[in-house]
């Protein structure tokens, strides 16, 4: 069983606005909160870096599948481990992906956007330990310390005893 | 908040509790740092580099298994132990966390494409 992630969200824009909004690399970064490198290519790895406030460190990496005119705009990306700081990975290379698709439909006022995100089962249990650090404050510290313990632990196993 | 999601949120916190009394000790959480990278491993794997003996790891595998952090799966003659995650933070807790992200980077986008 995979789980999904599905929004549905009408625009008072015609998809032609709506597609410049999703693929013009510029565009896309005003709203999501991203520097790209450089344009969306099919095929080709997006770069850039995260401006959302607080996110900065973080890097952006992507790879855009498909590019359906005024259609379906489609990549993969990552999700790292950790976006704190100091645990986050030099290069997303080998990372997990899930796969993210945008489709356009023409409505009567405008745009439908159907976003979604798929894929989330191939991520490795460390997410999933994420996931709760940043969903219950109460223990997120204490999960931090465990963390720190494990890592510890894994480095020199003679520990162990 | 109802008083359903309070008990469920209170039923949670008493699993959590029972999952960290059971990590609260240095070879389990050894153990656990090396099956939370995927694999499942068997015994003898879990025992290299250790000090302890094959049954002290048996033991401490039985502990993390009674709440569920750990899974045993017999292939062929001997049992692999893998990490399950689900008692602390199932997948669905990390999907909601990125739809919540989507829900305000949509948003964005519909005030960036409305205006």
């Amino acid at each position: 069983m995979d789980s999904v992630i599905e929004k549905r969200v009408e625009l008072k824009a015609p998809v032609s606005r709506v597609w410049r909004a999703l693929t013009d690399y510029r565009e896309f970064g005003e709203w999501f909160r991203v520097k790209l490198d450089g344009p969306f290519v099919p095929g080709q790895v997006s770069r850039g870096q995260i401006t959302y406030p607080g996110y900065e460190h973080v890097k952006w990496e992507a790879v855009v599948q498909k590019m359906e005119h005024e259609r379906l705009f489609s990549f993969t990306w990552p999700h790292p481990k950790s976006l704190d700081k100091k645990d986050a990975p030099p290069d997303y290379s080998g990372e997990p992906t899930t796969l993210v698709e945008f489709r356009l439909e023409k409505t009567a006022n405008g745009t439908l956007l159907v976003l979604t995100e798929s894929g989330f089962d191939r991520l490795p249990g460390d997410r999933r330990l994420e996931a709760f650090r940043r969903n219950d404050g109460g223990w997120a510290e204490q999960m931090k310390n465990i963390e720190n313990h494990v890592s510890k632990n894994h480095v020199s196993e003679n520990h162990v005893a | 908040m109802s008083r359903r999601s309070h008990s469920s949120v209170a039923a949670k916190r008493r699993t959590h509790a029972l999952v960290f009394a059971a990590l609260g000790d240095a070879t389990r959480l050894s153990l656990i740092g090396k099956l939370c990278r995927g694999q499942p491993r068997s015994i003898s794997q879990l025992t290299q580099g250790a000090k302890l003996t094959r049954q002290a790891i048996t033991k401490h595998l039985r502990v993390l298994e009674t709440v569920g952090i750990v899974h045993s799966v017999r292939k062929g003659r001997e049992s692999r132990f893998e990490f399950d995650p689900e008692p602390i933070g199932g997948i669905k807790e990390y999907v909601n966390f990125v739809s919540e992200q989507w829900d305000h980077a949509l948003s964005r986008l519909k005030s960036f494409v409305e205006d």
